[in-house]
């Protein structure tokens, strides 16, 4: 069982889409996620997938393709990174609201500017509204692991909603790291074969897709599409436990580290998890109850579930990988301490904006936060409670 | 993680320091070792200062940080050493190894008072003598391997030979070179 490998987390996100052979590819190259459509148009041209490549003139047109192929009934997939991601705006919302289960492999950048090619989640984080699943990975394991499960999510019939399978550019897009892959058939047994209900090109039963909603239909329908988006969270567990049955491999909306017994915690998302696993471990070896929560599905945002994680906790730290320009605070933040104000008893909770543009995250940057989330416990002050990480002042 | 060796690249953009340490987490990863392969991304352009990193342990090692305590640097044009501050943070413990003629009693007066192990390898000959081209990430991973012990030189040859037989099918003139630079990087490689 398994294929032991090594790979970039890019590579590895190419062979999924392999392993799983999709209708249509509609793609616009662009650091740092190039090389998926690269190394899939090699499969394409190798004739290891039938897939119809679409190479188009821009990003816009990229996730339009797809849109069409699913429209048409067929499975779609795309890869994009921040400015790309940005210029696709405008049709993110189309396939959301269509309710067209595209797969995106988004690898996160900064959104320019100043223009910057590093990894930072201005890019998805932005398009957190726009009616995507999105699943963020620690690892390369995690994007491969988390695209196989994508589609299954996305096209089961209590969701029909486009997802968004991330991970940090060059971080994990760029790194060559230990993977196990699955074998071919069994992916394509596990993602199965696409038989939507209505699609275009169905003779028995023709429709429209994406015509013009009057004022009399159309907050149904955005209430449909709000009750899917509250769907996927019990549908994202199934696959979750189907991929289990088959890898070994564990998954939930989030991965708990350290958190039985801990007083403090952070809240993090994506591959500076890892960083801070570690340094949770050097903390715990110092005999300090730390914890970590891993945040793997934002969208939909698992509110209760993570409240009751941190409903133990005195002093947490929310840790966002982007700024929104709130003024008081980042998406997680905003998403984790909303989750947390049900409780009856509260943690004291701070915002820490922290990696952008490619700033390098390390341990000793994580233990200070830890220590940060010490001294409001002993103290009772919270303090300051939109700050950022590592910043020359 | 006490077993962890943490590998720091400097080189210049065109001249391999990626790659070879991509090849480097391949021969690990060959011996069964968890593996870390990266390269520090920026504004990159021909023969700019580039850098490259490798973690081998045999845990998984979750930490997706560079590496700024290095047990070993490489540095793949001497140019670099008076541009980059190439022994920072490099543990005293481990070494510093450096594609130069010169011989490592010469170049240690430039290495800012770093107290540990000098080496020194004239990859560039090497590779002109052996691939008739100035090729010296070949040359500098036989060093690395030869100096770190981090991967058993013999199973490292071997693996090495299959991975040039896959990576050169199309030019398999190549593979002799390339094996002799590798061979004789590990012979002529100075250590003091």
């Amino acid at each position: 069982m398994g294929i032991r490998d090594r790979l970039s987390g890019n590579e590895a996100v190419a062979i999924a889409m392999k392993q799983i052979n999709p209708d249509v590819m509609g793609a616009f190259p662009i650091t740092p996620s190039t090389e998926i459509p690269q190394y899939f148009s090699q499969y394409v041209a190798n004739g290891q997938v039938d897939t119809e490549f679409v190479a188009v003139e821009s990003e816009h047109s990229a996730m339009s393709t797809c849109i069409g192929a699913e429209a048409a009934g067929g499975r779609a997939v795309t890869a994009t990174s921040s400015c790309g991601l940005a210029l696709m705006w405008e049709m993110l919302y189309v396939a959301a609201s269509a309710r067209l289960p595209v797969t995106l492999a988004c690898v996160n950048r900064a959104l320019t500017g100043p223009i910057n090619i590093n990894n930072d989640h201005s890019d998805s984080m932005g398009a957190r509204d726009a009616g995507w699943i999105q699943i963020y990975a620690e690892t390369n394991q995690e994007a491969y692991d988390n695209f196989v499960q994508a589609m299954r999510i996305g096209e089961h019939k209590d969701v029909r909603l486009p997802v968004m399978v991330c991970q940090d550019g060059f971080i994990t897009s760029h790194a060559i790291e230990n993977i196990e892959l699955i074998e071919d058939d069994q992916v394509k047994k596990f993602v199965g074969e696409y038989h939507p209900e209505n699609y275009l090109l169905k003779k028995e039963n023709p429709m429209a897709v994406g015509p013009y909603d009057t004022a009399a239909y159309y907050m149904e329908h955005k209430k449909q599409q709000a009750e899917a988006m509250k769907n996927a969270k019990g549908v994202i567990l199934e696959i979750a436990k189907e991929f289990e049955a088959l890898t070994g491999r564990h998954y939930g909306l989030f991965e708990e580290h350290m958190m039985e017994d801990a007083e403090t915690a952070i809240v993090i998302i994506g591959s500076s998890a890892g960083t801070a696993k570690q340094a949770v471990n050097e903390l715990r070896a110092q005999g300090k109850k730390v914890g970590l929560v891993k945040v793997r599905v934002f969208r939909p945002f698992p509110m209760q579930e993570i409240a009751q994680a941190l409903s133990k906790v005195k002093a947490v730290a929310v840790m966002d990988k982007t700024e929104s320009f709130s003024a008081c605070g980042g998406p997680l933040f905003a998403e984790t301490r909303s989750a947390a104000y049900d409780l009856k008893n509260r943690p004291a909770m701070i915002n820490y904006v922290y990696g952008l543009g490619g700033r390098d995250v390390r341990v000793e940057d994580i233990e200070h936060v830890y220590a940060e989330l010490d001294k409001i416990v002993k103290t009772g002050e919270t303090g300051e409670v939109y700050r950022h990480l590592s910043v020359r002042e | 993680m006490k077993d962890i060796v943490e590998i720091r690249w400097h080189g210049r953009g065109g001249q391999g320091a990626k790659t070879a340490s991509l090849l480097l987490a391949d021969a690990a990863f060959n011996t069964g070792k968890y593996v870390q392969g990266f390269p520090e991304y920026g504004p990159e352009r021909m023969g700019a200062p580039i850098t490259a990193y490798n973690r081998i342990s045999s845990e998984r090692c979750t930490v997706h940080s560079n590496i700024y305590e290095p047990d070993y640097v490489v540095v793949v044009d001497a140019t670099l050493l008076t541009a980059v501050d190439v022994t920072k943070g490099l543990k005293a413990e481990g070494a510093i190894i450096i594609n130069t003629e010169k011989s490592p009693e010469e170049i240690r007066p430039l290495l800012k008072g770093y107290t540990g192990k000098v080496c020194t390898i004239d990859a560039r000959k090497i590779s002109e003598e052996a691939l008739g081209k100035n090729f010296p990430n070949t040359p500098m991973l036989g060093a690395v391997v030869k100096v770190s012990g981090v991967v058993p030189e013999d199973q490292f040859l071997k693996d090495m030979e299959e991975s040039f037989h896959h990576k050169f099918a199309t030019k398999p003139q190549v593979i002799e070179g390339n094996m002799k630079a590798l061979i004789r990087s590990m012979q002529e490689v100075q250590q003091a």
